[in-house]
């Protein structure tokens, strides 16, 4: 030991909040080479790093940060990829605090490292210098393989796959790439140049990209393993859920996937410039406390909104979106208003949502979730005028796929069934990853489920084991 | 990119387009739609697909130009590209042998109601064509439709062809003609299929509408098309687009229809037209 511990977690520089909620311009700034390496010089560098347990895709990030420490960026920047295709995409929208820097043991004395902030640097570094290091790929072995979905689950396994010598199509059924990361999450949290990035490198792997291309409408899955030897269904989790209460339909009331995409993949915050419309209320209010509902709301104060409310049935505590955004949607001036239930919406004469009424809430017994059950409070019934309202309460699988092929054995919300370990489905030759399998979750988590299957697809297709991937 | 093929008015504010997308022709069936974009700026609008030709695939929709968008599709030239054009999607039209079916059309319907017109012949059906427009002169298609209907009525509002009048004289017309349809479908504007409904109601005789609501993604991704039938919401664009018109809450698919009315007119404020706004 005799190392002085220091907890004073280095902060990240960003734009400050009264600048940045008139853009829509990345809020973080990243570290500079300097910070980056007084935050890695903090790692304890710990015989047996608990970090590394934290993470879905097993990241050597004593490894990394050592790298950082001792100047070796290239090298840093190796040992992220070999297990991570997407760091850039990771280092900016995995939650940390409930994965690696939970599990860092400095996070006890309150200082765990930025190991998110790192990773971003690291990835942010190479790529700025141009020195982008791209693998050997293996010479073509003549099998075919259609990847559904280009999000980060169909990214991973296409750039897996085509590194081992696969010839890989990726089918996206909108007009760009990268699924959520391009049509959910916004500009000024993961700007889609670094989307396009990833979506150029896995093109230069040698991936054929097709979009516009819905697979279950142009062409079925039972079509395309006539062509293919091989399919992947990454397609995500498209579906919006609404609340099912009384004024849903009513005019100025979106899902959150319609209010985002018509802002992120549509470019509607530059109309007119672009043709898509996008509204901008003075009153909105956003159901739901994940990342896509803070996301949603700091949407809204960009375009303008005097009063943005964070409705969540559940407190502050519960909250399953990452602290950072919290607290960035916080310093913007979103309003939260927890334990509140929106009951029912209520329109005017010309059909537009005019206010909303809700129930305030308790917390009771933990549900089956681990999280204390919101209990309604009798007569707590109260309204507040709202202009808009946008329901980010979750989505499920998209059911094109689910409906136009038999014998692909689906679950109880829509998902598709998939062996945990290989991603294997129902159906022979056809394996599936990432939300589509497990409903909404996170990037990491998807691309951890891509792997594997990607693994279990070069077993299975050329009875041999993957190398080092 | 998708080239454009033909484009042409066919009649006032009303336009064919023909656009090569050999993998939409290879799936499509009566009663889907595509999704295009005018350009890179443009928005996701959903089209009818009015026809197709697979040995050429070539896909054929009709539209009606009412704001920017559609503009901008009204302004393609041959040879032209577009950016988006994705499809099939929608549900495709059921088609049985349903006995006399009865096919009302107007304004771009009357293209998109024409491959199911077809298909309902070849099903073994008596196809009776009820084509509705303003005047004459915006009636279209009417060889074709007699070459696949066993009759084909023509309703105009001044009377210049057919039946004077307007679609509400839908059940006297019928008597009229001692047509007592098993099944009716409707492609029109919303008022038209809307009407249509309130007619046969009475009749009792299963009404198909082709609902055309706002649509972004096609696909069930975002949920605006969403609209009320039978008490439950539904998604246009993988639930219909076609409903039982006796089901639909008209009321609110107009109102939803009308949320962008302010910026589809944009570009005319822009123009120095706003004084008629």
């Amino acid at each position: 030991m005799g190392k002085q511990v220091d907890t004073n977690r280095r902060p990240m520089p960003k734009q400050e909040p009264f600048e940045r909620v008139r853009n829509f311009d990345e809020v973080a700034l990243g570290y500079t080479e300097e910070l980056a390496r007084e935050e890695a010089s903090r790692c304890l560098a710990c015989k047996k790093p608990f970090c590394v347990d934290g993470c879905p895709v097993e990241i050597d990030i004593p490894g990394f940060i050592d790298c950082i420490v001792a100047g070796d960026l290239p090298g840093g920047a190796r040992k992220l990829k070999e297990k991570n295709a997407l760091p850039a995409v990771c280092g900016r929208v995995c939650p940390q605090e409930e994965q690696c820097e939970k599990t860092c043991v400095l996070a006890k004395k309150g200082g765990p490292i930025a190991i998110g902030r790192l990773e971003r640097f690291l990835a942010d570094w190479e790529a700025a210098s141009g020195a982008v290091e791209r693998p050997e790929i293996a010479p073509p072995n003549g099998m075919r393989i259609a990847v559904v979905g280009s999000g980060p689950a169909g990214i991973t396994v296409a750039a897996d796959l085509a590194l081992l010598g696969y010839k890989v199509t990726m089918y996206e059924a909108l007009h760009d790439a990268g699924g959520v990361l391009t049509y959910g999450i916004p500009e000024f949290r993961l700007p889609k140049a670094i989307v396009n990035r990833e979506v150029d490198y896995v093109r230069s792997l040698g991936v054929e990209l097709r979009l516009d291309y819905i697979v279950g409408k142009t062409r079925t899955i039972d079509t395309l393993l006539s062509e293919y030897d091989g399919i992947f269904i990454g397609a995500g989790a498209g579906l919006p859920w609404f609340m099912e209460i009384p004024g849903e339909n009513l005019n100025g009331v979106y899902s959150a996937n319609e209010y985002l995409t018509r802002c992120n993949l549509m470019k509607g915050f530059r109309f007119p410039a672009f043709d898509t419309p996008l509204k901008r209320p003075p009153r909105v209010a956003v159901f739901g406390g994940g990342n896509v509902a803070m996301d949603s709301a700091r949407t809204a104060i960009r375009l303008g909104a005097d009063e943005v409310h964070i409705v969540y049935r559940r407190s502050k505590q519960e909250l399953p979106a990452r602290a950072e955004e919290v607290e960035n949607a916080e310093e913007e001036g979103v309003i939260f208003d927890f334990l509140v239930l929106p009951v029912q919406l209520i329109g005017n004469e010309r059909g537009w949502l005019s206010e909303i009424e809700c129930l305030r809430m308790e917390l009771g017994a933990p549900d089956e979730s681990g999280r204390r059950r919101p209990v309604a409070v009798k007569g707590s019934e109260f309204r507040m005028k709202m202009d808009a309202a946008v329901c980010a309460i979750g989505n499920s699988p998209n059911p094109l796929i689910p409906m136009t092929t038999p014998g692909l054995e689906i679950g109880k919300k829509g998902n598709v069934v998939a062996d945990e370990a290989t991603g294997r489905t129902s159906r022979a030759r056809v394996w599936a990853g990432g939300d589509v399998v497990t409903g909404a979750a996170t990037v990491i988590s998807a691309m951890g489920a891509a792997r594997k299957a990607a693994r279990s697809m070069h077993e299975t297709l050329t009875g041999s084991r993957a190398g080092s991937t | 990119m998708y080239r454009v093929v033909e484009r042409r008015m066919i009649v006032p504010n009303l336009h064919l387009l023909t656009v090569e997308a050999p993998e939409v022709t290879a799936t499509v069936r009566p009663g889907n739609f595509v999704i295009l974009r005018p350009d890179e700026l443009g928005e996701r609008i959903p089209l009818s697909v009015a026809d197709w030709d697979a040995a050429a695939g070539t896909v054929t929709s009709v539209f009606v130009q009412v704001g920017a968008s559609t503009a901008k599709l009204a302004r393609l030239k041959p040879g032209a590209t577009l950016p988006t054009y994705a499809g099939p999607l929608g549900r495709e039209t059921e088609i049985e042998k349903f006995g006399t079916v009865l096919c009302v059309a107007g304004c771009y319907g009357i293209g998109s109601l024409f491959p199911i017109a077809r298909a309902l012949k070849a099903a073994g059906n008596r196809v009776v064509a009820i084509l509705e427009a303003r005047s004459s002169y915006l009636l279209y298609w009417q060889d074709r439709y007699r070459e696949v209907a066993d009759r084909v009525i023509e309703i105009t509002r001044d009377g210049t062809r057919g039946y004077r009048g307007h679609i509400n004289r839908l059940a006297e017309i019928l008597a009229l003609e001692r047509i007592q349809p098993d099944r009716i479908l409707v492609h029109g504007c919303t008022f038209q299929m809307m009407r249509v409904a309130a007619e046969t109601r009475p009749m009792g005789v299963k009404t198909i509408v082709s609902m055309n609501p706002i649509m972004i993604d096609g696909t069930g991704m975002c949920g605006v098309c969403r609209l009320t039938v039978a008490g439950k919401t539904k998604f246009a664009c993988v639930d219909g687009p076609e409903f039982d018109g006796h089901e639909v809450d008209w009321d609110e698919f107009l109102k939803r229809r009308e949320t962008y009315n302010p910026e589809e007119v944009h570009p005319l404020r822009r123009s120095g037209c706003a004084s008629h706004f």
